[in-house]
């Protein structure tokens, strides 16, 4: 009896994990949520991967201006880097608070992530206008257009980040861990944690490959 | 009909959603995704202001670590695996890659075959 189900269902075991499952209907709407906003996600990257590919072809145009070498402070991009691996962290702690329903550590994560957050902004808005101070601007050369373009790209998604987090702070506090603010919540922390993917290839592509003399 | 093959409850796996786990697996999962990622960081800063390795294998050490940070994060952080209940996200994010390396791949090869073959400006400059 067991063999023949077995066989009679074999279409629905696509994966041929062994496991039969019967009629499973449409995926329930927290997956559904959060593949579309995968999604969105990997497009978001692939618009970056323009960004890359035009400072990759533009970092040796510098038009008689400052080359990466000259402009770049690796201790700020080290300070940034750990602000934003450590602000992953602790967003990931906030998640797992947000699935146990603890209020106190939700808080607390969704804090920490925040100051780590406006650190990163704050460096990176400080040498941004540190270099336009000196005549750097992106008009100065075609490099330092795709610098700007790129990097102040991943520094607006910060920032909106930054924003969207005090919004899930404030519905978290006015209305609890309901089923759509986790679904908000659950996107929220793929969207911290994609563009922490893609400041690892800022700092590698453009700091630590652009930097080199 | 009472064997034990039907179950309900199988579904797939949301990006960023785990399998079930304690809180305390959860919380390990990422202790560990955070200091191989800041092993990783602290390697490639290393790397890059070192005179110890053979200069012209730096770039390309670099972009080897960047992936492999890549990959940690993708793991620890966003939980995409490789486990059957996955195959969507996984599919989603090879489709993504593809049209990335395309992009890049493609830009910096045509662009530098572009530069090889342009005579220098101020011969441009001339002909007209």
């Amino acid at each position: 009896m067991t063999m023949t189900a077995t066989v009679g269902h074999a279409r629905a075991d696509p994966h041929h994990i062994g496991v039969v499952i019967e009629h499973p209907g449409p995926a329930p709407k927290r997956i559904v949520t959060a593949y579309g906003f995968w999604i969105f996600l990997l497009s978001d990257i692939v618009m970056f991967s323009c960004f890359f590919a035009a400072y990759a072809v533009l970092v040796g145009q510098t038009a008689g201006g400052p080359k990466g070498a000259e402009i770049f402070e690796q201790r700020n991009v080290a300070i940034e880097t750990v602000c934003l691996l450590l602000s992953s962290f602790t967003c990931g702690m906030a998640s797992i608070a947000a699935d146990v329903r603890s209020r106190f550590w939700f808080y607390l994560g969704m804090s920490v992530t925040c100051v780590l957050g406006l650190i990163f902004l704050a460096i990176e808005f400080r040498e941004f206008a540190d270099l336009v101070a000196r005549g750097y601007g992106p008009s100065r050369s075609a490099f330092l257009t795709a610098f700007f373009s790129l990097v102040g790209c991943h520094g607006l998604h910060v920032s909106a980040g930054v924003l969207w987090l005090l919004t899930m702070m404030a519905q978290v506090f006015a209305k609890g861990f309901r089923a759509d603010v986790l679904r908000r919540m659950m996107c929220f922390a793929l969207f911290w944690h994609a563009l922490d993917i893609i400041w690892v290839g800022v700092f590698s592509v453009v700091y630590l490959l652009g930097g080199a003399p | 009909m009472s064997d034990q093959t039907h179950i309900p409850a199988g579904h797939d796996l949301a990006p960023g959603e785990e399998e079930q786990h304690s809180v305390g697996e959860r919380i390990l999962g990422y202790v560990v995704g955070l200091v191989l990622a800041l092993l990783l960081t602290a390697t490639s800063f290393f790397i890059a202001g070192t005179d110890l390795v053979w200069q012209p294998s730096i770039p390309v050490a670099l972009i080897v670590l960047a992936i492999a940070q890549m990959g940690v994060h993708l793991v620890f952080f966003l939980h995409i695996t490789t486990g059957p209940d996955n195959t969507n996200n996984v599919l989603a994010l090879a489709f993504g890659l593809l049209i990335v390396f395309l992009v890049v791949g493609g830009t910096v090869w045509i662009m530098s075959h572009l530069n090889a073959n342009m005579p220098p400006m101020d011969q441009i400059m001339r002909m007209q």
